[in-house]
């Protein structure tokens, strides 16, 4: 017993430990330093958030002991049993739950708070990992899909109706361990195409976005004929309709918005042109005009669910998370804040506890979601670099790991593990610099909380300890 | 082993260094190569100063302005920045304790020495016009304008409610807030508080290190310039609001008024009642707590809060469950002999002729008539037992909009009461209750509340024959009339529009009856307009009973619907029906006719609070 529980310790990985101690640490100071000011020196003062997550790390710290303890099998044999109850959990947290910034997602235990969603990201991650772990899965048969899929999204759908959406979307991550075990590569690429468009659909005026669809896809046709002659028929050809549908929309005594112009010019000169390509048997121009079609079909139809089904609470939430009405003071405050804060951090920032635009909340959630400004400001460019290196260095060391795998079961996991991990870093820092629309979720190891640190070292850990024990059972 | 797919981690790992590659690349741009995020010295700072929008204003029906704004000042302090100064001469020219002000200091400085503070709130404007010479000599306190509600009639208050200072719950709640905000806490002011309160904007300004402002940080290109609140139409009648409030005065209970066409509020009244200006600016929470310890409760709005047993003019429900349940007829007619009498039981009834059909039944309030109708309902038959007929009797209450919230855009208001069969089950138990039992149901006693605006809307519905729209006190926001899908919603009642011909014959007799026939709202007669009615008489175990009146008018193409609560009035003939009667008069003729001058002066000096008659 004694040895073996030796032979775990000398078998981990410890550069990974090594980078998740960097990351905590780094967390916690920068807590500090976001509620930091002349009132609020000392460091262990646990009615400060720093204070707090100093108790939290404890306990995470012991959660990952007791991890490395208990035997490896335990996550293969418990993964459906455990993935049962924490749906159990999550469906108990709509009806019993607390609600804490318009998500009832919270229990609420005495001074504890507890939320099962963090969790349900590394269940779901073992019971994905238990299925796939089957040999006789072939993800490139669409029949075998449907159980993966469900086993993803039943936890995603009922967060989503706390509401979460933050922690739902963070779900879809998991298609890439799906990708690894061999999805074909085409579904991700139409996965992306379609949430990119959904995006882009309720950010943009629906004209930039039909005219840019149609720009696309006479750049791409330009490069794939050959024969130029085509080309500039296919484009003559959309242009005289173009004048001649504008023209009669002139004359009309009600007239159309241009956008309908363009779609009526679409639909008629994309019909004669389909009608000319069969004569001449173009085959992909067939193929391009249905997915042109089909994409300006697909934004069509969001922009009118999102304005036509969805209720006024429903379109605001959803508008909530793209951050088009994220904040009281207007789209695109948060995000601004967020980048002068970072922005006037320089070179090497202004030093440590020396920020001035990350302290009383002129960045929201600044301990939270919004930790990174205060790296930023403080650490500067240096800082931030250093920040993502870290991450991108632990991420590809979850990637070298998770290929050495002895088992599917346990590199299914690993890649579970670098997903979620992935995700959370990309969304999180993307969001901060403007890069993707406001989303409310942590950065792992670093962001205040105790729920989103316990669940991500659960998450970590579990992955060591089955790297530490891949050499047992073969 | 399945590692047909190995290859895919260069993919994936591509993926991520091209994610950590584009993050360094825009961080080096925003934080290197941009220079306009940088601040020019090493410690100047950009201080953020919230500029808020003036609330928007609330119009009556006719386009009379009813609230507006008018400015106030609050001093702010900036602890960190305070020098030796002379509190005083500071205190002298704010006319404040000294006390105090230092009180409020260290509570500023204990709050946060960097974030600003109010310390004195609400200054009015001519101490701001003397403060504002002598500021200079006060560095650390500034001056920050806000504006204050101000009533060009001091009416309404419980329709309007009051803006308050934002609790740390609300602030919890929407992040909007911050400390300091203010919030609507009561009425449309909190039910429309989104659209009244606009949008807070922002200035940014640097500041170095001792605090003084440099001018705007990047000569304004992050300001968000505030956006003024929606100003709202409101339903009511602001004239008749006033007379009713007058006609309510020194008594307890409380009108309300509908527009059945539509649903509109036309008047809403609950006495006693406040005038809406006491709970305005620094005297607020001094008049708050005056009027919160008051053992009348004026900030009770006893038309949504208030719940009574609806007494007789819930005969008039009876007669119409009845004719479409089909065991009552108009022309059946039923005797009276000084009350119902059934197996030693008794209801009793005053003197009138006798038998009498359903529009005589209603003319004359006959006990005994309705307990015919209200037990032929129940045992007809046509259900297995009384659980079943007593919930179908039931439905058709809840489609009047018994027993639920039936308000639009009103808070606070309550349910009501209207008994479910387990409730009579857990007193009798399962099989010992009949028809005989409830009886008292059938005239409107018993365990029923009801709230005066519950009850007017069931008056629309019969002045509508058959429908009513949900009350509301809101017609338009921002002057937009496109909201009609939300403030028209129609409610179809489960009585059939062809029933009320007869109880709505009843009601106008009530009122217009010859003299001498029995009528029991003669009072409620106006010339030229024929307004049909009901008085009732809610039996109230801790005194004087309450007198209740509901009326709609005219008969055709009706106007107003109304319910008029008077707690202690004894009869509903007594005060409701003139009440009500006065309102209709003054709504649809704009004015009182000389010849009912009288009953307006008798009512207007009636004391039923402190029990004398004023002459
Ligand atoms: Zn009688």
């Amino acid at each position: 017993m004694v040895s073996r529980r030796n032979s775990v310790f000398a078998n981990l990985d410890w550069m990974v430990i090594f980078l998740y101690f960097v990351l905590i640490s780094w967390g916690v100071i920068n807590i500090f330093s976001a509620e930091f000011n002349e009132t609020t020196q000392n460091f262990f003062d646990f009615s400060l958030r720093s204070g707090k997550q100093m108790i939290w790390i404890a306990a995470a710290l012991v959660l990952a002991m007791l991890i490395l303890i208990i035997d490896s099998r335990f996550y293969i044999y418990f993964a459906n049993p455990l993935y049962i109850l924490m749906v159990l959990a999550l469906l108990a947290v709509l009806v019993v739950g607390v609600e804490i910034n318009g998500s009832k997602s919270w229990f609420v235990i005495g001074p504890v708070r507890i939320q099962p969603s963090e969790f349900a990201k590394v269940v779901t991650s073992l019971a994905l990992a238990k299925y796939l772990s089957n040999p006789n899965i072939k993800l490139s048969r669409v029949k075998d899909l449907v159980i993966p899929l469900a086993i993803i999204f039943l936890p995603a759908m009922i967060i989503l109706l706390q509401p979460d959406t933050g922690s739902t979307l963070v779900y879809f991550s998991l298609i890439l361990v799906l990708y690894r075990e061999g999805l074909p590569g085409v579904y991700v690429a139409i996965g992306l195409a379609l949430a990119v468009l959904f995006i882009v659909t309720l950010l943009f005026d629906k004209l930039i976005i039909v005219s840019s669809l149609i720009l696309l896809a006479f750049t791409i046709y330009f490069f794939l004929e050959r024969r130029k002659k085509n080309f500039f028929i296919g484009l003559g050809l959309f242009l005289v309709t173009g004048g001649l549908v504008l023209g009669i929309n002139q004359v009309l005594p009600e007239k159309f918005s241009i956008y309908y112009v363009l779609l009526i010019t679409l639909l008629i000169s994309g019909t004669i042109f389909l009608v000319l390509s069969l004569f001449h048997k173009l085959k992909y121009i067939i193929l391009l005009l249905i997915i042109l079609v089909g994409a300006v079909g697909f934004t069509y139809s969001v922009d009118y669910v999102f304005h036509n089904i969805l209720e006024d609470h429903q379109q605001k939430r959803i508008n909530v998370v793209l951050g088009i009405e994220s904040d009281p003071l207007g789209s695109g405050y948060n995000v601004n804040q967020s980048k002068i804060a970072i922005g006037s951090g320089g070179f090497s920032g202004k030093g440590y506890l020396r920020g001035t635009q990350t302290k009383f909340n002129f960045v929201p959630e600044q301990s939270t979601d919004f930790i990174f400004c205060t790296v930023g400001e403080e650490w500067g460019f240096l800082g931030t670099s250093g920040l993502i290196l870290v991450f991108a260095t632990l991420l590809l060391r979850l990637i070298i790991l998770a290929e050495r795998q002895k088992t599917a079961f346990n590199r299914i996991y690993g890649y579970a593990v670098f997903s979620i991990i992935l995700f959370h870093f990309t969304i999180n820092i993307g969001m901060t610099i403007g890069l993707v629309p406001v989303i409310g979720i942590p950065l792992p190891f670093i962001s205040y909380g105790g729920s989103s640190l316990w669940a991500f070292t659960i998450l970590l850990f579990i992955f060591l300890r089955l790297d530490a024990s891949r050499n047992e059972f073969l | 082993m399945n590692n047909l797919y190995e290859n895919r981690k260069f993919a994936i790992s591509l993926t991520l260094i091209l994610i950590a590659l584009i993050f360094i690349i825009k961080l080096f741009y925003l934080q290197i190569l941009n220079t306009s995020y940088r601040l020019s010295a090493e410690n100047n700072v950009i201080r953020y100063v919230p500029q808020f929008p003036a609330r928007g204003l609330i119009f009556d029906r006719n386009g009379k302005l009813v609230v507006h704004n008018e400015a106030a000042y609050d001093l702010m302090v900036i602890p960190s920045q305070l020098e030796v100064f002379d509190t005083t001469g500071l205190c002298e020219i704010l006319m404040t304790e000294k006390e105090e002000f230092i009180e409020n200091l260290k509570a500023a400085r204990a709050y946060s020495p960097y974030i600003p503070s109010s310390i004195i709130k609400q200054i009015n404007p001519k101490t701001y016009a003397k403060l504002q010479e002598k500021l200079y000599r006060f560095p650390g306190f500034y001056v920050h304008t806000r504006t204050l509600r101000k009533y060009s009639q001091d009416i309404a208050a419980h329709l309007l409610g009051y803006v308050g200072e934002v609790t740390e719950k609300e602030i919890a709640k929407d992040d909007y807030y911050k400390m300091g905000d203010y919030i609507g806490k009561s009425g449309i002011e909190k039910s429309y508080e989104t659209d009244l309160r606009g949008q807070k904007g922002v200035k940014m300004y640097l500041v170095d290190v001792h605090n003084r402002i440099k001018g705007s940080y990047q000569n304004g290109r992050h300001d968000k310039d505030p956006v003024v609140g929606s100003n709202l139409t409101a339903t009511f009648d602001a004239d008749l609001q006033a007379y009713g409030e007058k006609l309510m005065q020194n008594k307890i209970g409380s009108i309300v008024a509908i527009e059945p066409s539509t649903g509109e509020i036309l008047s809403l009244v609950s006495a006693p009642g406040y005038k809406p200006s006491l709970l305005v600016g620094r005297v607020r929470s001094k008049n708050y707590l005056a009027l919160a310890r008051d053992t009348l409760k004026p900030l009770f709005n006893r038309a949504l809060m208030a719940s009574y047993p609806p007494g007789s003019t819930f005969k008039t429900l009876n007669g119409l469950i009845g004719l479409q349940e089909k065991t009552l007829y108009p022309s059946m007619t039923y005797s009276c002999t000084m009350g119902y009498h059934a197996r030693g039981l008794t209801v009793g009834c005053h003197d009138h002729r006798s038998p009498l059909n359903l529009p005589s039944a209603v003319q004359i309030s006959c006990n005994a008539y309705f307990c015919n109708v209200f037990r032929n309902i129940l045992d007809s038959g046509k259900y297995t037992d009384i659980h079943e007929s007593f919930d179908a009797w039931r439905n058709y209450l809840l489609s009047f909009g018994f027993g639920q919230k039936i308000s639009l855009d009103l808070p606070n208001e309550l349910k009501g009461f209207i008994p479910k069969t387990s409730y009579y089950d857990r007193y009798y138990g399962k099989k010992g209750w009949s028809s005989l039992t409830i009886i008292s149901l059938a005239i409107g006693q018993g365990e029923l509340g009801i709230t005066p605006i519950q009850l007017a809307n069931m008056t629309a519905a019969i002045a509508n024959r058959g429908h009513y729209f949900s009350p509301h006190i809101i017609k338009a926001v921002a002057g937009r009339d496109d909201n009609k899908e939300r403030f028209m919603k129609r409610h179809n009642t489960m009585i059939d529009s062809i029933h009320f011909a007869p109880v709505i014959q009843g009601m106008e007799l009530a009122v217009n009856g010859a003299p001498g026939s029995g009528s029991t709202a003669r009072i409620a007669k106006i010339d030229s307009i024929i307004v049909c009615g009901k008085t009732g008489t809610a039996q109230n175990p801790h005194g004087k009973d309450h007198s209740i009146f509901i009326a709609f008018a005219p008969k055709d193409n009706p106007e107003i619907a109304i319910a008029v609560f008077v707690e202690n009035g004894g009869f509903g003939s007594t005060f409701a029906a003139p009440i009500a009667s006065l309102m209709i008069e003054k709504y649809l003729k704009g004015n009182i006719k000389k010849n009912r001058k009288w009953i307006e002066d008798r009512m207007l000096n009636t004391d039923l609070i402190h029990g004398e008659q004023k002459k």
